[in-house]
């Protein structure tokens, strides 16, 4: 089996992995970083986001093997050092932008590459940039709302 | 009331586990040693199993062992709840729920046999090489055809694929149908309430362990109700005594009632546990899920409204097929009957109301409770038919409401559907929905959407549910197997801080956040000192576990009665500590006092004195201070809400776009106004998707059209509006000591109906003659409704 090597909040990880195992079963299974989660098998669902080479990228979607190399950050990496929240999942709590917390991990990585692209989305982007990341639970009314407070733009919050 | 206490919008302690990848669900637990099952699934939805060959499988790499139906022939059923007795008084038909399907498969995804490997792989390929001969028959799938045939049955067994038919409330019957027939105006109107899939985000997973040295069972598993799985489990299926089987629920990704139920992968990761020696687990891929979690709602329902001819109601009468799928879900039976029919008068004084159910057996999943369960489909026949009455009456959608209205004056109101509704004012919740949906400004909304060539209309809707499942007494009565009480222990420790067991399972609701106001409350201690403990069997009392909008209603109730328990306790220990008697004794904020003098000692104090008790008298007192309550409410609980909704349709194209979304609602008291906020939006968003988007659709054959997540259309982020929720307009719960309502499933009950009443007013007011269009209000079903 290959033996593959990537750069995972910030630490260099090393994985033996089968040319079948996709980066999603490779982060959960063999490397027990069991924050980024799997929720569909079409690729649909988005709870399985993560950065690659700083992109967002549905880690169901590619080989554990096409990661060889790359730079990796998931959801277990995003609070800062010191284990207090970033600016973005701190709004999510205050904004009540998570129920179950299944989609979260996905919905944080996605939010984030959102607003490195985007830093002030006006509500209808950030709802066109969520089409890949599906909430069960919220409606994604406080989802849109943390998002907002997050990029600053308090006074675009709907009244909760 | 302490910081953080009853009415707080505390944020949410169980979010940061969330929010930095640390939360535990069922697949992320692989025990040493685990071994992976996966099913081989019927691909056709009805045949008989001629012969099943595991051998190429059991010769394959990995592959520890392969179960057929045949190693569960000896064990029992999965059962259904309740027993629901037809119109003539005898018992509905129940047909056994396998573990693994035996002589006959009943639905596509019926499993058959399961592979347990080392590797999920290893398993998958293994169960692609189990070789069943499977005679395929004709599938039973439309439910009208399904009664009327009974030549090709479900069930071999049984004479007819008619699960029950049941009438409430039968004496009725004829009172109804002589008003109905003498009435000046009747609006009749035949209707669907399309089939859903609930697809809470986490797919089902379950992972059996054995302890060959103890002879103790342990399932983990995404439940909402791991007690009611346990003992499912322990007195119907595998009949492991219920002490030596452990049932753990850790966090759980959505379930919106799809796990309620137990499912037979769950006893099937047991009994192979035991067999192998070795942890056994089992997740399931969406495509599983889709063809195998209990879906919801899928009547065919026609109701007739008489009315007098200035709108007075006079009587509902209803025909409803529901669907029951392959197999008998837990509350597959309650969901239809008594979850559904005793709503029929809704939130009127309505003088006769009969409904018929027949339940079918059909080549599909099996249909069981999916958020809001019975209240949605009778909300929705209701509130649709009133307002096609409205139209045809020519009156407006609000006054016909109002002008029927139980009044606040007639609590406690019985209604004809046979409910005590013991408080609400639905005046008062229509004039807060004027008010916050602007229903005055409407019609320059309208014109300004014209101007753009849009067609733009208003939907109205009322509603009232029945919450705080159940008061077993009555359930009973009705047909339940089980009480519907809940439980709570309240353990304060020495070090003063609390812990608290509660029946009740958390999987977004917030429990772990909103309980603790409740005990922080009565106490008068910080929030932060009490932790709730949930989803454990070997851990909590007991529990009915978490639907029905019932957590706070009767668990927190339970929560309530402990805490109260343990002041009264703590009240003797103070007595004794300030030497006074503990009539003599006041409890506030925290402290106790003897009245009249200036002695006073602290909870804390109190706490620590509990487990240091040289000086107690111990005939008196007994050491320790924690206390158990089992909690049986007195009646339902009956939120009420009205909902406002404005569209769009685009008359080129029948694209419906939602402008607002406004829903008033009373829950009784509010614990948490921003978890309820987010209840009531969530629930929003399924009641959305519902009337716009998701339907579960299975062909003639039985095949499951939408069956990924690209075929059946989940509402997404940009499909919804800002969802404005108001819960201030409250009238209390009588019979609960909290005076809290449920607020879990209103969204999805409310808003379907307004809705659709907002389209065929779109469409009215555009010069339309349609006065139904069936869910999902699809562009195709608009577009052929305007071009018709």
């Amino acid at each position: 089996m290959p033996n593959i090597t990537m750069t995972i909040n910030g630490r260099d990880m090393s994985a033996e992995v089968e040319n079948r195992t996709l980066l999603s079963s490779a982060l959960r299974e063999t490397l027990n970083l069991t924050g980024t989660h799997v929720g569909c098998d079409t690729s649909q669902c988005g709870a399985c986001v993560v950065h690659v080479n700083g992109k967002p990228v549905k880690s169901c979607t590619m080989f554990a093997v096409e990661a060889a190399g790359a730079t990796v950050d998931t959801i277990e990496g995003q609070a800062h050092s010191d284990g207090s929240l970033t600016v973005l999942q701190q709004a999510f709590q205050d904004h009540h932008g998570l129920q179950c917390g299944f989609c979260t991990p996905g919905m944080i990585m996605s939010a984030a590459a959102l607003l490195k692209e985007n830093p002030t989305p006006s509500e209808a982007e950030i709802r066109d940039y969520l089409e890949g990341n599906i909430c069960r639970c919220t409606g994604y009314q406080g989802i849109v709302n943390a998002i907002l407070a997050a990029s600053g733009q308090t006074a675009a919050i709907a009244a909760e | 009331m302490a910081d953080g206490g009853i009415g707080a919008a505390t944020k949410r302690r169980e979010d940061v586990r969330f929010l930095t990848g640390r939360g535990q669900y069922t697949d992320d637990y692989t025990p040493a040693g685990t071994t992976y099952a996966v099913f081989a699934r019927s691909q056709v939805a009805h045949g008989t199993i001629k012969s099943i060959d595991t051998s190429a499988a059991e010769a394959m790499p990995g592959v520890l062992a392969v179960l057929t139906g045949e190693d569960f022939v000896e064990v029992g059923g999965n059962p259904a709840g309740w027993l629901i007795n037809n119109r003539n008084g005898t018992p509905m038909k129940e047909p056994k729920r396998p573990v693994l399907a035996h002589g006959k498969v009943r639905h596509v995804g019926d499993a058959f046999a399961a592979v347990i490997a080392e590797t999920a792989e290893q398993a998958m390929d293994a169960a692609e090489a189990i070789d069943a001969d499977i005679e395929e028959h004709d599938a039973v799938i439309d439910m009208k055809a399904a009664v009327a045939d009974a030549g090709t049955r479900v069930h071999d067994e049984l004479t007819d694929n008619v699960c029950f038919d049941w009438g409430w409330i039968e004496d009725n019957r004829q009172a109804t149908d002589e008003a109905i027939k003498a009435a000046p105006h009747v609006t009749t109107l035949e209707l669907v309430n399309n089939r859903l899939v609930p697809n809470a985000l986490e797919p089902r997973c379950s992972i059996g362990e054995y302890n060959p040295g103890t002879g103790d069972y342990k399932l983990t598993t995404t439940s909402q109700n791991p007690h009611l799985t346990r003992l499912l489990i322990s007195a119907f299926v595998l009949g492991i005594p219920e002490n030596k089987l452990t049932v753990h629920a850790p966090d759980v990704g959505g379930g919106f009632g799809s796990k309620i139920y137990h499912y037979g992968e769950e006893a099937l990761v047991l009994a192979a546990a035991k067999k192998l020696g070795r942890p056994v687990k089992w997740t399931a891929s969406r495509s599983e899920a889709f063809l195998t979690d209990a879906h919801g709602r899928d009547h065919v329902t026609k109701i007739e409204l008489a009315t007098e001819t200035d709108g007075t109601f006079i009587a509902f009468r209803t025909e409803t097929y529901a669907n029951v799928g392959a197999y008998l879900s837990n509350f597959s039976t309650a969901t239809p009957t008594f979850l559904h029919g005793t709503l029929m008068a809704g939130n009127y004084t309505v003088p006769n109301v009969y409904v018929n159910v027949k339940a079918v057996f059909t080549n599909t999943a099996p249909v069981d409770a999916y958020r809001g369960a019975g209240r949605p489909e009778a909300t929705y026949s209701l509130e649709r038919v009133i307002d096609k009455c409205a139209r045809e009456l020519g009156m407006d959608p609000i006054a016909i409401r109002r002008k029927n209205f139980v009044k606040p004056d007639q609590y406690p109101f019985t209604s004809a559907a046979g409910l005590e509704y013991d408080s609400g004012n639905y005046d008062a919740l229509v004039d807060g929905l004027e008010g916050l949906a602007d229903i005055k400004g409407f019609e320059a909304r309208r014109a300004e959407s014209e101007s753009r060539g849009m067609l733009r209309g208003l939907g109205i809707n009322t509603y009232i549910e029945a919450c705080g499942i159940a008061p077993s007494n009555l359930v009973g009565v009705l047909g339940s197997r089980v009480g519907l009480y809940d439980a709570a222990t309240v353990r304060v420790n020495a070090t003063g801080n609390i812990s608290v067991m509660v029946g009740a399972h958390s999987h977004g609701q917030g429990h772990e956040t909103a309980f603790p106001q409740v005990v922080a409350d009565l106490l008068g201690v910080d929030p932060e000192s009490v932790e709730i403990v949930h989803g454990d069997t070997s851990k909590i009392p007991f529990g009915m576990g978490t639907y029905g909008s019932r957590s706070l209603a009767v668990c927190g109730s339970a929560v309530y009665r402990a805490t109260e328990k343990i002041i009264k306790k703590a009240t003797l220990i103070a007595a004794h500590m300030m030497e006074s008697d503990a009539e003599q004794v006041d409890f506030e904020d925290g402290v106790f006092s003897v009245r009249g003098t200036n002695k006073t000692v602290g909870f804390g104090d109190v706490a620590l004195k509990a487990y240091i008790p040289h000086d107690f008298p111990l005939e008196e007192i007994e050491p320790g201070l924690e206390e158990t309550a089992f909690y049986d409410p007195a009646n339902f609980t009956y939120p009420s809400g009205a909902y406002a909704c404005e569209v769009e349709v685009d008359p080129d194209t029948g694209k419906v776009t939602i402008c607002s979304m406004v829903a008033v609602d009373d829950f009784g008291t509010v614990v948490n106004p921003m978890i309820v906020t987010g209840q009531v939006q969530g629930g929003l968003a399924q009641g959305i998707g519902q009337a716009l988007l998701e339907n579960a659709v299975y062909d003639e054959n039985g095949q499951l059209n939408s069956g990924s997540l690209m075929d059946y259309a989940m509402p997404r982020a940009d499909d919804l509006p800002n969802l404005v929720v108001d819960h201030s307009h409250m009238t209390r719960c009588t019979h609960n000591p909290l005076g809290v309502k449920g607020c879990g499933e209103a969204g999805a009950i409310g808003s379907p109906p307004t809705v659709v009443n907002a389209v065929i007013d779109a469409l009215s007011r555009a010069g339309h003659d349609v006065a139904h269009i069936d869910m999902p209000v699809s562009p195709a079903r608009v577009w052929e409704a305007m071009n018709k």
